[in-house]
């Protein structure tokens, strides 16, 4: 059985996790006014999706804990799972 | 034992036709390169070549042939889908299979079996309904039918999924749905492509893009550069690859998808059944084995590993729909990369790079849409403009808006 790390709750089974996409950061509402429509179809619908080591949202549903994991997306290997903050935020979209 | 298979099995050489020529060295240029030996690659190199009269193609597998979800796939072959756009295309695709096996002078097993989404509540009835009314429309045989029908013709069926699940309220029911040998059908395409001039090569893998002034002038593979203005890219789940290499960005993520076969039964079970709700669908091989499959792996992965979850939960609904299975062993299991696109639609054809063309959103409902992409591709690789069938699939569809959502009809039943 796969386990995963929750940052909250120490390892926990696959089966108590719900998985959340590439992780993006949310335009600011400065940044919002400023999008062209493109920049908007490409934040709602465009991933990444190649191969490699990817940050993404991931839910540990019985704590309802929201967490960031990075994961090589190839060999399923949890790098490193954290409690989101700012700094994820800042850090743009190239997790 | 006919006389010919004596001879054959006595003769010290082999004396049968080869399927494909041993290909020789890649030459330096060509008109059209295709990536990708799947179905779909192969089939729009048989259409360039014997509908386009273009037959400078060369087509590179990084494997073998079939060895992607071509190979991998749970072989059905409908046209029930929720949108018009979808619906008309993979009806002109159903079109095309029941006759394939005689274009290609190859016996594909193309079965038709009859195909049942089964719906466990008023909505999913609903949503049944609503395919139905867009099929008729569009003269594609396919209705409502209730539980009792869902028995008289497959009397093995526990309406009541033994009380686990939700009771079965109805179902779609779509006789033209089919299965077919799908490494048959890549091999028919390429045998017809060669026998026309297109060069398939094996074990090349294209590794770069050459990308000049916003246009296609070649590829980088394992055994060299080749020359080439026009490239199309058929490598379904790998496809994140492949347009990291031109810089195109589309919505793709990569999911594995699972499925699985019993131990051969006899003959008991002639239709294709579906359970979206019980993320279920099965159908009997000409071979006896029950082949079925499940709704997709929950997170992103570029792996076709398979797991013990996926045996476990899809022999558990085997069993509340078929409780006569219970003693039924898993012969075997296996995964492929299924490409998803998040309106559950393909993305085919023209790209903002020029010369690049791209075949690809296959996710789980691919195959039956081998003949039709590999046709209407190759118009539009021959011509530079999307064939009509195929303007909906645009990867403009994210930038304008206009998705063509299909999850209705393409979530479970693939
Ligand atoms: C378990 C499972 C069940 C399914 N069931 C159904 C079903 O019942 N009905 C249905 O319609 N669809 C089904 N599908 C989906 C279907 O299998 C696929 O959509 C379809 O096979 C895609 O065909 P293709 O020819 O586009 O790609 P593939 O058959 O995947 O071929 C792509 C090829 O490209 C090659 N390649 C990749 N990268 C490179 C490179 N860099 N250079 C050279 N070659 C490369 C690969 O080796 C591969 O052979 C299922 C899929 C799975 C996994």
């Amino acid at each position: 059985m796969k386990i995963i790390h929750c940052p909250v709750n120490g390892p926990r089974p696959l089966q108590e996790f719900y998985f959340g996409g590439q992780f993006r950061a949310v335009p600011t509402s400065e940044q919002e006014d400023a999008m062209t429509d493109a920049e908007w179809s490409d934040y709602a619908f465009n991933r990444d999706g190649s191969p490699g080591i990817q940050k993404e949202w991931w839910y540990h549903t019985p704590s309802g804990t929201w967490f960031i994991a990075e994961r090589d997306i190839v060999t399923d290997v949890f790098v490193r799972t954290y409690l989101f903050d700012q700094a994820d935020q800042e850090s743009g979209n190239d997790g | 034992m006919p006389y010919r298979l004596l001879k054959f099995g006595l003769s010290s050489e082999y004396s049968e036709p080869r399927m494909f020529p041993v290909q020789g060295d890649l030459r330096d240029a060509y008109d059209v390169v295709i990536i990708g030996g799947g179905g779909h690659g192969l089939a729009a190199a048989h259409y360039l070549a014997t509908e386009f009269g273009i037959t400078n193609v060369a087509v590179l597998e990084k494997g073998y042939l079939g060895r992607g979800g071509t190979g991998r796939n749970t072989a059905i072959v409908r046209s029930n889908y929720l949108t018009p756009q979808g619906a008309s295309f993979y009806q002109a695709s159903v079109e095309l299979f029941q006759d394939l096996s005689r274009q290609l002078d190859l016996n594909l097993f193309y079965s038709e079996r009859g195909h049942f989404t089964l719906a466990h509540s008023p909505a999913s009835l609903r949503t049944q309904r609503w395919r139905a009314e867009v099929n008729k429309q569009l003269g594609i045989d396919s209705e409502l039918i209730t539980p009792e029908e869902v028995r008289k013709m497959v009397p093995e069926i526990d309406l009541q999924c033994g009380g686990h699940q939700p009771p079965i309220h109805g179902a779609l029911y779509h006789p033209p749905g089919a299965i077919a040998r799908h490494d048959a059908v890549a091999w028919g395409y390429a045998r017809r492509a060669g026998e026309a001039g297109v060069e398939i090569h094996q074990q090349t893998a294209v590794t770069d893009i050459e990308v000049r002034d916003g246009a296609v002038c070649g590829v980088h593979t394992n055994k060299g550069f080749i020359k080439t203005e026009k490239v199309l890219s058929a490598v379904a789940g790998w496809t994140t690859e492949i347009t990291q290499m031109v810089g195109l960005r589309t919505p793709l993520v990569i999911h594995p998808l699972q499925a699985m076969v019993t131990e051969p039964l006899k003959p008991w079970l002639d239709k294709i059944v579906v359970s979206a709700s019980l993320h279920l669908y099965v159908s009997q091989s000409s071979r006896g084995e029950l082949v079925a499959g499940a709704s997709l792996d929950p997170y992103e992965l570029i792996s076709m590993r398979s797991s013990l979850d996926f045996a476990e939960g899809t022999a558990g609904h085997l069993i509340d729909l078929f409780p006569m299975l219970g003693d039924v062993k898993v012969l075997r299991q296996w995964a492929g990369l299924c490409d998803m696109t998040p309106d559950f639609s393909p993305i085919m054809g023209t790209t903002p790079i020029r010369g690049f063309y791209l075949d690809a959103g296959w996710g789980t409902w691919g195959f039956k849409a081998t003949p039709i992409s590999g046709l209407t591709m190759a118009h539009t690789l021959a011509t530079g403009r999307d064939h009509e069938l195929i303007e909906p699939f645009n990867v403009s569809r994210f930038s304008d808006f206009q998705l063509v959502g299909e999850k209705g009809a393409a979530s479970v039943g693939h």
